[in-house]
């Protein structure tokens, strides 16, 4: 079996758990202990990606050009990349990122949109960077359509398309059917990846799954330091990837105490399973609407496990926290 | 009554055909030309239907039927306007274009749609719908108080979103961004945009966030006072122009939600942003046809 490219989130996904608050002095430490540990790809953006720093989704404490710039200059071996969001961020930001040394980029579209990313892949390819495609939300449509949207991206030119389940939603047999339906339709040559997040507790499990099916980039994270319940976490990934003897490039003890003495006392809220994180994944809504139903239902005084539900049933999806504000209101109105 | 005055489409897809369904209601406009480059074009059909005189073969068909129209409506690609205004430059005709191509100076009827501007321009630019939504409120408050950051996010449903607007999206956030700060007077803009997926179809939601210079309670009430006076002049042209939900003001940031219900003229009502677009230009043509009319 090939070995497992590890692409590390701590500082892309990892931003939203913070708010988007990471300083340059954490991003430096954090970026040398991951290169150190083995880690193939280091992502560092806000947590939207590029253009992502914005009222919608909070500012960064950093600036684009400042958070790219110190994950570059703090990695001796690891690749660095930025996420880019078309409708989000623009061509002319991705070309910076490349200037600055960002040499991976995943370009990010909702499951069922990926033709909003033609012009941002070609661009990501003509750059000569290492280009990805990465399908968000993978829970709101089938294995089949999936993989139609994926053929999409491919067609671009995207190397890497991945299975993202942005809201923690998929069970294993869902993660099971959409990433052997990549193995199946893809050309041979497409690598497949697999980005969890760990809101029903199926983080490790769901990329094990993937890696099973034939994904060969998984997403983790520190401490799993994501949005929501945070991602599928480094030091438990690695350790049981140890024990099914899959191979890769990470120290196990170099990320298990980066998790505990370095990630865990940065956070400011504990990226953990606890009622809302787990009506995320139990409702399928985007985890980094968290932080923002968690305000609204303190702001309008109503159950921010409420918000969550109706914003399912709305259909939101990424990037669209502005709904928040009017859900709690009429759910606040709703209530008199 | 004068009569009305001829107008063109160049375009014949979802913004063209809606285009086509309103000027045949208008007092002052009649369409008599509608060109496109597909032959098999539903909005060609249609045309034809109403008694238009059609072409598939773009630019070079609109040559042999220019006769006598004054308004060109150009709502094909930012690309195939950039070639196409010299040309309706040298014919004398006054082009309305739906691309964000913005050859000419940026155009939103609600703020900045004056009888000198159709005097001294030959080429005007709707923006985008999502400029044509949000520049208007910016604008509004901008006129109480100095707006330091105006951002943006149009969500709009993947149904009413064509292949056009979909490989040029980052054209989209430019453009719009760009309004944000020219027209609606911020000192800085930002544009983002969702293309939602769901069924049934959302209706085009807009919300406008802004940053301004100064806040007091009676600052505030006159921003209120403004937006909702805004709103007011909005839904002369564009009646399902509406709050979705309560401003919200809060330190120095003022937060407002617009919902857009379109008239369901080509598309069905939830593709408010094709009809926000349409019914500026159209608005933009009628100011046109009664200024040149009465100077004629």
């Amino acid at each position: 079996m090939s070995k497992i490219t590890i692409n590390d989130v701590t500082l892309r996904d990892g931003m939203h758990a913070i708010s988007h608050q990471y300083s340059q002095e954490q991003i430096a430490e954090l970026t040398k202990v991951l290169d150190e540990s083995g880690v193939d790809i280091i992502e560092a953006t806000h947590g939207d990606g590029l253009g992502g720093s914005s009222l919608q989704y909070g500012f960064s404490k950093e600036s684009e050009e400042t958070i790219i710039r110190t994950a570059v200059e703090n990695s001796k071996h690891a690749k660095v990349g930025v996420l880019l969001i078309p409708g989000i961020g623009i061509i002319d930001d991705l070309k910076r990122a490349h200037d600055l040394g960002a040499s991976v980029v995943r370009v990010a579209t909702h499951c069922t949109e990926a033709d909003v990313s033609m012009q941002h892949i070609q661009a990501g390819v003509k750059l000569g960077m290492d280009t990805v495609g990465f399908l968000m939300m993978s829970h709101r449509t089938t294995p089949e359509n999936l993989v139609e949207e994926a053929k999409k991206m491919e067609s671009y030119g995207a190397k890497t398309i991945y299975v993202v389940d942005s809201a923690g939603a998929l069970t294993m047999d869902d993660a099971r059917a959409r990433v052997s339906m990549f193995k199946e339709k893809l050309s041979p040559e497409t690598e497949i990846g697999f980005h969890a997040h760990n809101n029903l507790s199926l983080g490790i499990a769901n990329s094990i799954v993937a890696i099973e099916e034939g994904a060969t980039r998984i997403d983790a994270s520190l401490a799993g330091m994501g949005a929501g319940a945070g991602n599928a976490a480094l030091e438990q990934l690695i350790a049981v990837m140890n024990r099914l003897e899959l191979d890769h490039n990470v120290d196990l003890y170099k990320v298990m105490d980066a998790a505990d003495y370095l990630m865990k006392p940065m956070m400011k809220r504990p990226v953990q399973i606890d009622r809302l994180s787990l009506m995320l994944g139990y409702s399928g809504v985007y985890s980094s609407f968290l932080l923002f139903a968690e305000r609204a239902g303190q702001e309008y005084g109503v159950d921010a496990r409420d918000i969550l539900m109706r914003i399912a049933e709305m259909g939101a999806i990424g990037g669209q926290e502005d709904w928040i504000i009017g859900v709690a209101q009429q759910l606040a109105a709703e209530a008199k | 009554m004068n009569k009305k005055m001829k107008c063109a489409i160049i375009g014949s897809g979802n913004i063209g055909t809606d285009l086509m369904i309103k000027l045949a209601r208008s007092e002052y406009l009649e369409p008599t030309v509608m060109i496109g480059i597909d032959p098999n074009s539903e909005g060609l059909r249609m045309a034809k239907e109403n008694g238009m005189q059609v072409s598939h073969e773009g630019m070079e068909g609109f040559k042999q039927l220019q006769e006598g129209v004054d308004i060109v409506f150009e709502a094909t690609s930012a690309h195939a306007h950039a070639a196409n205004a010299p040309i309706l430059k040298e014919m004398g005709k006054f082009a309305i274009d739906l691309t964000p191509a913005a050859v000419g100076p940026f155009v939103v009827p609600a703020v900045n749609l004056t009888e000198e501007l159709i005097h001294h321009e030959a080429n005007v630019n709707m923006v985008t719908c999502g400029g044509q939504a949000t520049v208007p409120i910016v604008h509004a408050v901008s006129e109480v108080v100095d707006v330091e950051y105006a951002e943006i996010v149009s969500s709009v449903s993947s149904k009413s979103a064509g292949p056009g607007t979909r490989q040029n999206i980052d054209e989209f956030t430019e453009t719009t961004s760009k309004a944000l700060e020219v027209v609606g007077r911020a000192k800085k803009g930002k544009t983002l945009i969702v293309i939602n997926p769901a069924e049934p179809p959302i209706l085009m939601r807009n919300t406008v966030y802004m940053q301004i210079a100064e806040h007091s309670e009676q600052i505030y009430e006159e921003i209120r006072r403004a937006l909702d006076a805004r709103v007011e002049v909005m839904k002369q042209y564009v009646p399902g122009y509406r709050y979705k939900a309560e401003p919200v003001l809060k330190e120095n940031v003022v937060t407002v939600q617009i919902e857009v219900e379109g008239m369901g003229d080509f598309l069905p009502t939830y593709a408010g942003n094709l009809d926000i677009i349409t019914a500026a230009a159209i608005r933009t043509a009628e100011q046109y046809a009664q200024v040149k009319g009465a100077s004629k």
